[in-house]
């Protein structure tokens, strides 16, 4: 069944910018520690069965941070950028995929607090170009990151037999 | 965002989360209108707008079963789009999964 805290990315077709959504069962504090204390963002950060390495990381406004995600093959995928703002109203930094090298975007993360001791957190990204959008929305594709979809894939399973 | 280009490409439809959620809904089951209803306790306006939209970009065929309108997915025009967006996503949702993990340590141990 639909779960009330469903990730979901807004990307129009022909714009620079996208919008991940996700809502959480926490209060805004313990999320945004969970973005900046090290022991927890390697929890959780990265695609299933991809090993995270933070390899820096500064969670301060003038900081900054570089991660691994390596499959089971050794196979590695770095990523790295800088905090320009690191507070509990506002986090914005800028993310670049270094198999892609030369695009950057700007991620400006905010959490809303929720009735009930819920989070509403918020990331938007804004790319250089439109077609550095798609080719980070597309990334995902050449790396085979493929098991597991959960409800979307369902959808194709069911339907594109 | 022009409404004329939603109403024609079913990229742009399916950037409105509401409208992927009733994708979703119906990704297993032929649903009537009311089905979609009570199933995401939404007021019919807003599913039958949606459900407009999805099915002028093709995403969504609908047939007649005497004097109901029985709704299913298009999955040749849906594959594509979603193979498109589906794998940045999906990093996302395996993350923000594991993230819920962590949050519910956290607040174990604040307790």
């Amino acid at each position: 069944m639909p779960s009330k805290n469903m990730t979901m990315v807004t990307a129009k077709p022909g714009k620079q910018e996208l919008f991940i959504t996700r809502e959480f069962d926490a209060p805004r504090e313990l999320v945004f520690k969970a973005h900046t204390d090290p022991k927890l963002y390697v929890q959780w950060l990265g695609p299933h069965g991809y090993e995270m390495i933070l390899e820096s990381f500064e969670p301060v406004s003038g900081g900054r941070y570089r991660y691994i995600h390596k499959d089971k093959d050794g196979n590695e995928y770095g990523f790295h950028g800088a905090f320009h703002e690191m507070s509990i109203d506002s986090m914005v930094q800028t993310f670049e995929f270094e198999g892609y090298p030369g695009h950057v975007s700007l991620d400006c993360m905010t959490l809303e607090e929720l009735p009930g001791g819920r989070t509403k957190a918020t990331i938007h990204s804004i790319f250089q170009s439109v077609a550095d959008r798609d080719g980070m929305v597309q990334a995902g594709m050449e790396k085979g990151v493929r098991e597991g979809y959960e409800r979307l894939d369902e959808i194709l399973e069911t339907l594109v037999r | 965002m022009a409404r004329t280009s939603t109403t024609h490409d079913p990229f742009n439809a399916v950037a409105e989360p509401k409208r992927r959620r009733i994708l979703e809904t119906l990704a297993n089951d032929e649903l009537t209108v009311t089905e979609i209803v009570d199933s995401l306790d939404w007021p019919q306006p807003m599913v039958s707008k949606h459900l407009g939209v999805l099915k002028k970009v093709g995403l969504v065929e609908e047939r007649r079963a005497g004097r109901q309108r029985i709704y299913r997915v298009n999955a040749e025009r849906l594959k594509p789009i979603f193979d498109w967006v589906t794998p940045f996503e999906h990093y996302w949702r395996e993350s923000f999964n594991r993230l819920d993990d962590v949050l519910e340590e956290l607040q174990k141990k604040e307790k």
